[in-house]
């Protein structure tokens, strides 16, 4: 019982969070609510047995993807006025097609009867119950092992591109140039002048 | 009683709400990359409650993919939103037609 009110409460301020994300006139505030998004739906996977993936969705998403959003969303001087011209005209369109969407799916949740009537269950069915995160771990570095190195060469590569993206040259940027400075030679540095000795008076 | 077509419709009207945004939202790309973000979200929802309902662990590690896929994508994305503002001064989707497509 205390599991379906804490899973309709979650649904619906999840889905008020997504409205908020949606429907907010400031970037900052769409941000917020998608953090909150992103709490709720922490909440819901910890209902449904996935705690690992419930705690990396608040560490990474609410840690990292989230502060770096707010961090381009302050940086970037937005007109709000500007951006929310054309938004009354787009919203039917929106509305019927979102509409559509959620009936198709309720259609196809409901009609094709799944065979699966398992509650939402919370409480572990056998006392010595392994964690999660072990099992988890259990099949990530054995089954999936090779798709693991290759997430991780991909986070590689969506650093190097993201640097090298934002990188750029700055003038008058004193900065060492280190080949430059092994590759110099005496002639360059040091030059020699034959003075002629002073006269003895 | 909680079953699994509860969660998917949950997931669904997420996924909804996701496109319509990106219908009403046509000016600001920051806030069509935060519906991606949403989407990606209700995609993960229906693997984590199929694979809480059948049992299986795999869909937990899709999940797990999905999650470092969308923070590349996220990162990335907004880099080259960084990249273009500077470049023209604006977010607007509409103005962006340098490359005529």
């Amino acid at each position: 019982m205390l599991i379906n009110i804490l899973f309709y409460v979650f649904s619906a301020t999840l889905i008020g969070a997504a409205l908020g994300v949606v429907l907010a006139r400031n970037s900052v505030h769409s941000a917020m609510f998608l953090v909150l998004a992103f709490f709720t739906s922490s909440g819901l996977w910890l209902l449904m047995g996935a705690e690992f993936l419930a705690i990396v969705l608040v560490l990474v998403y609410v840690g990292a993807v989230m502060v770096l959003f707010l961090f381009v969303v302050m940086m970037l001087d937005i007109n709000t006025a500007q951006m929310r011209e054309g938004f009354t005209r787009y919203a039917p369109l929106g509305l019927v097609i979102a509409l559509i969407m959620i009936a198709e799916i309720a259609y196809v949740v409901y009609y094709r009867h799944l065979d699966l009537n398992a509650e939402l269950l919370v409480a572990p069915t056998t006392a010595v119950a392994v964690s999660n995160t072990k099992s988890l771990g259990a099949v990530l570095y054995t089954q999936y092992a090779y798709p693991f190195q290759l997430a991780a060469v991909l986070l590689l590569i969506a650093i190097v591109a993201a640097i090298t993206l934002t990188m750029r040259a700055r003038p008058n940027l004193k900065k060492q140039d280190i080949s430059a400075q092994v590759a110099v030679g005496k002639a360059d540095r040091l030059q020699i002048v034959q003075v002629a000795s002073e006269k003895r008076p | 009683m909680i079953g699994l077509p509860q969660v998917l419709l949950l997931a669904g009207i997420l996924f909804s709400i996701a496109v319509a945004g990106i219908f009403l939202n046509r000016k600001n790309v920051i806030v069509l990359l935060m519906c991606i973000e949403l989407m990606l979200l209700a995609v993960n929802f229906n693997f984590i409650a199929f694979s809480h309902f059948l049992g299986d662990l795999s869909g937990q590690i899709f999940v797990f993919f999905i999650l470092t896929v969308a923070a590349a994508e996220a990162a990335i994305g907004l880099a080259i939103l960084v990249v273009l503002f500077r470049e023209r001064k604006s977010i607007n989707v509409e103005e962006l037609d340098m490359m005529r497509g």
